[in-house]
């Protein structure tokens, strides 16, 4: 296979050299080391040795003349090689050479240094080379600007300005899905038309959704703009939980109204004499939460939960009361309300509450309770269904008690009537099971006595 | 509960906190030694080591031949079996010779040997261009040391840095790299008084800012520093510098916290842009703070080329203060 020998670097600082006098003739054989040539250059006469073995086929530099450094001056090769290719391909690359010493004979390789590249199979080598060795070919990190030490992204296309469908930030576009605004319809004010926070900021979610541009829309003012407002732990907490109920809790419902007549006789008589100031004055919802505990006694399979792909019978009754609070609701847990007088109950249901609006509850005691009740009576709600408080199994929502006509004994009358709905989870309380429950709860309601017994 | 002792502050220049912080670990611990080239008779090729070899003595102030690979596997050896030596070289071009040492063997060997060996080491000298140093002696070898698990990469910046991550490296039970700065030497600091030891990982905010981060270590802190005083000045964008301080372990949260408040950011460092620990921090920001950018993230990088000699054109291959003024304004265009 023949190779170009190029002339090598003689001196430190040389840059090209003059071949004073060839020490060996076309044909001979060479060894590694063997004197080939003597050269000229900018320091002194130098010896150019073989650094490779092979019988010497062409030189491409005559004796007197001046030849670059790295420029090809002979090919190496087989006795006999046909080496037309790679002639051809140095044409290309390297300074006129006459192929013999006669100084007078034009040389057979094309002397213009801008010859066009011949389609040589070997040009590729050289060219690579040439590549490889150019000062920019190091770098090769792109869109380096400003003197090459800053990496820019890539010039974008000029946009024609006032029109939507800028360019926009990760930030912008955030924002934008916060607002509701459709990015896609908003004026950039921005670098080539590039949409700013600024830009989504002036552009009210209607105004972008109804295909008003935002510059038309900021003019027109005076509507106050969507505002995000970050959610509180405890407004984290109930989303999470009460979706998670929502999504994986089969409810039912099942509506009954009780006749209250009784029950808020009962309570007016328990509270007569009693100084609000000093005393406790029982609420409708302390009473139910008593003849919740009760009915739950009364009907035990109805007091379970499902965890764990078990069901877990609970023989404690332990209530959960839901208490409004500022941004939320917190559920404090009555425990073993079965055992605990009305009294009791309602001084300790006002104690948790207090403390809930306060944000002074302690997790455990938001925490175990088996049975939930929910009281929106006293905003004049008649009835509603709650969402199940997992792991428990059953919510009982309470509406008002309301003035209703009633027929008693064949004849209309003046009654007292209160809806309650009972949210079940499936898995643990059947429709029938519920209707149980709810049985033994209009019992105690509508027989007020049994529950102080 | 922590008492809060006021400490009297004292200044110092860089090479003399890299003493003192030595030195006092060699006091507090008979197990410490240095090693390296001229660190003892000649006092230290960049007088860091000044005064030591009379101070300690020859069995701990050690002259070595000129063999990087020799007596850094040395130095392994003798952390291997108890000892706690703080290696120097000359400068960090020069620890490539060695690199095979700290990645194969420093590196390594606590868990090859399954935790029956810890290799409490140091490896500290200068890093980086220092003036007309050339191709081969101005590298910033950071970038390749950055990239191994199993050392912790040092690259203080400031005078107080310098001696409270020196005395961290020396007490840490793995391999550390305190990569120190020819062009910083001579800079003078505040040093508290005292044991004063910083934690690795934890990065530093030198400037607040409003309008854009910048996210840089070791010297070219200074640029970035010059860049936003001049800004300031001028009433450009405020910016608000991060100096990360550890390469590995890398705190990327405190460049992340700062970009959720800025919006944008550029990278600026020495070495070259070809990956490294400034693309790492890059990688992590856009994934972790994807949001909250409002630009493309930018680096100011040195030239991705050899280091020329010439004194011009060296000027043009590294970073300053107007590299970084060019790089916020074009982050700012966003």
């Amino acid at each position: 296979m023949a190779k170009i020998i190029d002339l090598p670097k003689l001196s430190p600082t040389m840059e090209e050299g003059t071949l004073v006098r060839w020490a060996k003739n076309e044909g001979d054989s060479i060894n590694v080391d063997d004197l080939l040539a003597e050269v000229e250059t900018d320091k002194a006469t130098m010896e150019f040795r073989a650094f490779d073995k092979g019988t010497l086929l062409k030189k491409l530099v005559a004796e007197g003349q001046t030849a670059k450094l790295g420029q090809p001056v002979a090919i190496f090769g087989t006795p006999g090689e046909d080496i037309s290719s790679v002639l051809a391909s140095v044409g290309t690359a390297s300074a006129p050479a006459p192929s013999t010493p006669a100084p007078s004979a034009p040389a057979q390789v094309s002397p213009a240094p801008s010859a066009p590249p011949a389609p040589a199979p070997s040009a590729p080598v050289i060219e690579a080379r040439a590549v490889a060795t150019g000062p920019a070919a190091n770098a090769e990190v792109p869109t380096a600007g400003i003197a090459g030490l800053v990496l820019l992204p890539p010039k974008r296309p000029a946009l024609p300005t006032g029109a939507p469908g800028g360019p926009s930030s990760p930030r912008v576009r955030k924002l934008a899905r916060e607002r509701g605004v459709d990015i896609e319809r908003v004026v950039g004010t921005g670098e080539n038309g590039r949409i700013t926070a600024a830009d989504v900021e002036r552009t009210t979610a209607s105004a972008a959704s109804h295909g008003a541009p935002a510059a038309a829309s900021a003019s027109v003012g005076a509507r106050r703009d969507d505002e995000v407002k970050p959610a509180s732990q405890m407004r984290k907490a109930i989303a999470r939980r009460l979706v998670e109920s929502k999504q994986t809790v089969p409810h039912f419902y099942l509506e009954a109204e009780l006749d209250v007549e009784a029950l808020l006789s009962l309570r007016e008589q328990m509270n007569d004499g009693v100084d609000p100031k000093t005393g406790v004055k029982i609420s409708v919802n302390d009473l139910f939460i008593k003849a919740c505990a009760l009915a739950l006694n009364a009907v035990p399979t109805s007091n379970a939960s499902w965890i764990d792909g078990n069901i877990v019978l609970h023989h404690r009754v332990d209530i959960s009361v839901a208490v409004a609070v500022e941004d939320g609701l917190v559920t404090p847990v009555v425990r073993d309300a079965d055992r605990k007088s009305v009294s009791a109950i309602s001084t300790e249901v006002r104690e948790l509450a207090s403390r809930a609006r306060a944000k002074k509850l302690k997790p455990e005691e938001m925490q175990g309770g088996v049975f939930s009740i929910s009281n929106l009576g006293m905003y004049g709600i008649d009835r509603f269904a709650a969402v199940i408080n997992p792991p428990e199994g059953m919510i009982l929502a309470v509406g008002q008690a309301r003035d209703v006509a009633v027929v008693k004994g064949g004849a209309l009358a003046a009654g007292k009537r209160c809806s309650v709905t009972l949210s079940c989870d499936h898995r643990v309380v059947d429709g029938a099971l519920g209707a149980q429950f709810l049985q033994a709860l209009r019992g105690l309601v509508e027989k007020p006595v049994k529950i102080l017994v | 509960m922590r008492v809060m002792v006021e400490s009297r502050m004292r200044e110092l220049r860089y090479r003399e906190a890299l003493r003192e912080a030595m030195a006092e670990e060699m006091e507090r611990d008979e197990r410490v030694f240095i090693m390296g080239e001229e660190v003892g008779h000649y006092q230290g090729a960049y007088k860091v080591t000044e005064g030591l070899l009379a101070r300690f003595g020859a069995k701990r102030v050690i002259d070595t031949p000129i063999a990087e690979e020799g007596f850094a596997g040395i130095a392994i050896g003798a952390a291997m079996v108890g000892l706690r030596p703080i290696v120097e070289f000359m400068t960090w071009n020069f620890s490539a010779v060695a690199f095979d040492q700290i990645l194969s063997n420093a590196a390594k060997l606590r868990q090859m040997s399954g935790g029956q060996f810890t290799v409490p080491i140091v490896f500290r000298g200068p890093n980086g261009a220092a003036k007309q140093t050339a191709a081969q002696h101005s590298h910033a070898m950071e970038t390749f040391y950055a990239q191994i698990p199993g050392i912790k990469v040092v690259v203080p910046a400031t005078v107080a840095d310098a001696k409270a991550f020196m005395k961290a490296a020396i007490r840490d039970d793995n391999p550390v790299l305190v990569l120190e700065d020819e062009r910083l030497y001579g800079t003078k600091g505040e040093v508290p008084d005292g044991d004063h030891v910083e934690p690795f990982g934890v990065a530093a905010v030198r400037r607040a800012g409003e309008d854009v981060t910048l996210a840089t270590w070791g010297k070219m802190l200074l640029p970035c520093l010059e860049a936003a005083e001049q800004l300031a000045k001028s009433g450009g964008p405020s910016c608000e510098i991060v100096d990360l301080r550890t390469l590995r372990p890398l705190d990327h949260h405190t460049v992340v916290e700062s970009v959720r408040k800025t919006g944008r950011l550029v990278v600026v460092h020495e070495a070259w842009p070809y990956g490294g620990p400034g693309a790492e921090l890059v990688d992590r920001v856009q994934r972790e703070a994807f949001d909250a950018l409002d630009a493309p993230v930018l680096r100011c990088t040195g030239r991705d080329a050899a280091m020329p000699y010439n004194k011009k054109l060296e000027d043009m291959t590294i970073p300053d203060a107007k590299t970084v003024l060019a790089a916020v304004r074009a982050v700012m265009a966003y």
